[in-house]
């Protein structure tokens, strides 16, 4: 350590970046011994900690004469005597490229409160599997736990492998029964990793005894994992207002640490719930002017003008809005002996919001070792349910896997003061008969699409009608939509009547003007579907391109091509306005199937011959379509 | 610092130590910073500026005073207490003074008991206090791993640990009943090498006392004891000599022990740090008792 440079080593600590993770594993796959060999390697270990543990180890240790590196986590030598439960411990140890925090959550009861609480702030998770045993069905569970924590990267260390004789093919079954049940719990990333705790074979050093394995080491990993700090800093601008600071009188800041994205002064933004707009006009970092803040910045905020904004606020920018709502369905983790039952009230933290809030319905429990949905009544400690709940007044939030900042939140007993649940929202609920005005008032996207839909029990969507002249789309279109309108389904015709002699009066019959035609349409159709109605269409639409520009417009699953089909001879036979007749005396020009072609669809969403089935026939036929595809609801 | 989505862990650390100082802040009515004059005191105090400048500390500083400190130590302290942003408001267990308790006639656990913790919870009380800063981490002691960043103590100011409450994301929960009180520890997740680096990067000032210099000491208890006044009575056959010693915690004197040292300057410290085969409470007599004696001392309202 002679030739060390302080200096240089200060400069190389000053740019080390931190990952939080936590370690996850029953009782006895070897988590102790993983961790203390992390901080033994690294050394962060004093020597009066090791004389500790040396002297330990004899009392307590299990490995003969080395010092039990278990012991040095351990240290909860009170807590076993007096049956105190710690849910998490926290250890530190750094690398030249990282500083890094464990959260180490023991593996007995308790274990769900103990991992999710642990979990809760992890970037990264190392699950551990003891080779001489497999994967147990706790390996199931601590995954799942992971997975609903929304921990991305995984690291699952099979441990003992000094135990199987450093066996390939042991690991590899392991790691393929892992996959499979990864692969059902939707982890997307993990690695596998054989090592030994015990020696530190592929824990900090590569092993010798494992030719056969080519990947990093866990420290390797640890190492250079994302910290999620990227994706944090690309994500639409989340800042909760945490604290007004007036402690000058010449002063108004808001501070807060940004959740999610960045802002730069001069920026527009909207405070939430009162969906109020003001700008940016300083970004304060530690009281000094940034050109930006962004996402893990503590920052103070400065406003363009003297609005109304206080704690549990949220300032965003105004095109990328979160919910705002009182209802919404989330996962909750019980926490407490005394269960949550519906209907009681409890204090719901949000952000930097406190409001109440009440679990109205327990949709089901989630078995975590098997992931099975039960119905129940209420939810017992370390329990997770599915929950509806409502606060009591309106806050912006977003769904956990898109936001777990904003998307997060614990409930709080309201007598005792504990914090008795933890939740993760998963979507908003609209709710037709609560109070809409105050949803209303804060910004005009609070009634949207989905929103309108549900009030009218339907899925929008539009039925796009191609076909001939005289194919029958205006016929076949107009008896569904009595149809739907007896069932109480809200709806729309559009058809040459309606369209060609108001909106698109100026329009000819060129191809350019055809072209035209369709675009209008299609924007009127998808107007239509937004304010949550099914829209029917009846224009001949003979392009291929124009139709497919028009599904363009729509949301997946939304566009419904129905080929209105019935052969040319039928149709110029039927000719009910005479306009065959017209084309074949060059009376008219530019008429479909006779001077200007007609593009069948090539993969409608359905067909319905003319001059095979009745028009009652092809409605039953449609209308049994729509409800298999989920448009129309009961 | 602005143009990487990326933080350092010390950009990290700082961010997250100002948000539950704010956290506090913003929903505590009575909060106090204790301020012990260390090194983790002082960046603990510059924390709190960052997080309302460019306005003031919304709370005091409470500093608890045994009168046990060195006399460099007060003198740190009271240009602290000058500068015109703090507010410091100094208490001593004026009855623990008066029954004659100090550190050289009583055992460590005596003195700490009446002039630390006793005066700790009089003065909580006194200001109706129901959340306390504390400059304790987590790293400082294998017990501290499991420590909240928001400890709850009841009304007799005791630590239950069966009655913690989990922490979750950064949702902390302030929630307490009347004479109840909440300690928070903002540098929770810094370590010893964070809080020396910090220091550093951030020229944040500490006594003196950190730093190598000659000093006079005596060897006692194999603990070497810098004779501070005259209040050491010296035992037979003692003779205090001149050696180059420091500090790597400020306890009280004369329960902290000195260690040899060249470092006069904070990269010298850090590198001494890097070297250093021993944790940094080793020095301080009162660890010494037994080994989950942190766990009793927090029982009864240690900090
Ligand atoms: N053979 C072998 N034993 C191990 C290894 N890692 C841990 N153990 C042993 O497994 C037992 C449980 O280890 P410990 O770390 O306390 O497990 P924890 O309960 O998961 O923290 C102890 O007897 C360890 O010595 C390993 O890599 N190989």
């Amino acid at each position: 350590m002679n030739d060390f440079d302080i200096h240089e080593f200060l400069d190389q600590h000053r740019r080390k970046d931190l990952l939080r993770f936590i370690t996850c594993g029953s009782v006895d796959d070897g988590k102790s011994t993983l961790i203390g060999r992390l901080l033994f390697d690294t050394q962060q270990v004093f020597e009066d900690q090791l004389a500790a543990v040396e002297r330990d180890s004899r009392k307590y240790g299990t490995t003969g004469d080395a010092p039990d590196l278990a012991l040095l986590v351990d240290g909860l030598q009170a807590e076993r005597e007096q049956g105190i439960t710690i849910d998490v411990a926290y250890r530190y140890f750094t690398t030249e490229r990282r500083k890094f925090i464990i959260a180490d959550t023991p593996g007995h009861e308790q274990y769900t409160r103990n991992m999710v609480t642990g979990a809760s702030t992890a970037r990264a998770a190392v699950v551990l599997v003891d080779a001489t045993r497999g994967v147990q069905v706790q390996t199931r569970r601590h995954s799942y736990l992971v997975h609903l924590l929304g921990i991305e990267e995984v690291l699952v260390a099979v441990n003992k492998m000094d135990a199987v004789d450093h066996d390939r093919e042991t690991f590899e079954d392991i790691e393929r029964t892992y996959s499979e049940f990864a692969h059902q719990l939707g982890i997307e990333r993990f690695r596998c990793v054989p090592v030994s705790a015990l020696t530190g074979a592929n824990v900090t050093r590569s092993s010798e005894e494992m030719p056969w394995y080519e990947g990093p080491t866990v420290l390797e990993w640890l190492e250079t994992v994302p910290t999620g700090a990227r994706s944090d800093a690309e994500g639409a601008m989340r800042f909760p207002v945490q604290y007004v600071n007036r402690t000058r009188s010449d002063f108004r800041g808001f501070c807060g640490q940004m959740a999610r994205g960045s802002v730069s002064a001069g920026d527009e933004v909207v405070v939430l719930p009162s969906g109020r707009r003001t700008r940016i006009r300083e970004v304060l970092l530690h009281g000094e002017s940034v050109e930006a803040g962004r996402a893990g910045q503590s920052l103070t905020l400065t406003l363009a003008e003297e609005i109304d904004v206080s704690r549990g606020d949220m300032l965003v920018h105004s095109d990328r809005l979160p919910r705002v709502g009182d209802l919404f369905d989330a996962r909750v983790v019980w926490m407490h002996d005394r269960p949550l039952l519906p209907g009681r009230q409890y204090d719901l933290k949000l952000g930097a919001s406190e409001v109440p809030g009440t679990p109205e319905i327990i949709h089901h429990r989630i078995d975590v070792n098997t992931l099975e949905h039960h119905p129940v009544e209420q939810l017992d400690l370390n329990e997770i349910g599915y929950c509806r709940i409502r606060t009591s007044r309106a806050l912006p939030f977003d769904s956990y896997e898109t936001n777990p900042s904003t998307g997060s939140f614990i409930l709080i007993d309201r007598v005792t003061n504990l914090t008795v649940g933890a939740g993760m929202i998963v979507r908003p609920v609209t709710d037709p008969v609560s109070d809409k005005s105050e949803n209303v008032v804060w910004h005009r996207q609070s009634v949207d699409k989905r929103s309108r839909a549900t009030q009218k029990a339907q899925r929008p969507a539009v039925l796009w009608f191609t076909g001939l002249s005289g194919a029958g789309k205006s016929t076949v279109a107009n008896a569904l939509e009595q149809a739907l309108f007896q069932r109480g389904h809200h709806s729309y015709l559009l058809d040459g009547d309606n369209v060609r002699h108001g909106l698109n009066r100026d329009l000819g019959f060129s191809d350019e003007d055809r072209v035209e035609n369709i675009r209008r349409i299609g924007e009127v159709a998808r107007l239509m579907a937004d304010a949550g109605l099914v829209v029917l269409s009846a224009f001949i639409s003979p392009f291929r391109a124009d139709r497919a520009l028009v599904r363009e417009l729509m949301e997946d699953g939304e566009f419904i091509e129905i080929h209105v089909d019935a052969p040319l001879e039928v149709c110029e036979q039927r000719d009910p306005k005479g306009l065959y007749a017209k084309a074949r005396a060059g009376v008219i020009r530019n008429f479909t199937g006779i001077d200007s072609p007609y593009e069948p669809p090539r993969d409608p969403e359905i067909v319905v011959d003319t001059s095979k089935l009745s028009v009652d026939e092809c409605v039953e036929e449609l209308l049994g379509y729509l409800k298999r595809r989920g448009i129309l609801i009961g | 610092m602005g143009e990487s989505p990326r933080m350092t862990h010390l950009e990290a650390l700082e961010a997250e130590s100002i948000h539950i100082i704010r956290e506090v802040a913003a929903t505590a009515q009575r909060p106090v910073m204790l301020y012990s004059i260390g090194k983790d005191s002082a960046v603990m105090l510059h924390l709190a500026r960052k997080a309302f400048a460019p306005g003031r500390l919304p709370f005091p500083l409470l500093n608890i005073d045994t009168t046990w400190k060195f006399r460099e130590v007060y003198e740190f302290r009271d240009r602290v207490a000058s500068e015109p942003d703090i507010d410091l408001i100094t208490h001593r267990n004026v009855e623990g003074l008066e029954q004659g308790i100090n550190p050289i006639d009583h055992s460590p656990g005596v003195h700490t008991d009446v002039l630390k913790t006793q005066a700790l919870k009089q003065a909580l009380s006194k200001h109706r206090v129901e959340a306390a800063f504390g400059g304790a981490r987590r790293d400082e002691e294998r017990s501290r791993a499991k420590e909240r960043v928001f400890s709850f103590r009841d009304r007799q100011h005791r630590w239950d640990p069966k009655n913690q409450r989990p922490e979750l994301w950064n949702l902390y929960n302030p929630r307490v009943a009347d004479g109840e009180s909440i300690r928070v520890f903002p540098l929770s997740n810094w370590t010893e090498l964070d809080v020396w680096q910090y220091i550093h990067l951030e020229d944040i000032p500490v006594p003196a006392l950190y730093f190598s210099a000659e000093r006079p000491v005596v060897d006692r208890n194999g603990m070497l004891i810098v004779v501070d006044d005259d209040r050491l009575p010296l035992e037979e056959g003692e003779e205090p000599r001149m050696e180059r010693v420091r500090f790597r915690t400020l306890g009280c004197y004369p329960l902290t022990g000195a260690i040899r040292s060249e470092a006069e300057t904070l990269p010298e410290i850090i590198h001494e740090m890097l070297l250093a085969r021993s944790s940094e409470r080793q020095g301080r007599a009162i660890d010494h008792d037994a080994a989950s004696s942190m766990e009793q001392k927090k029982q009864q309202g240690y900090f």
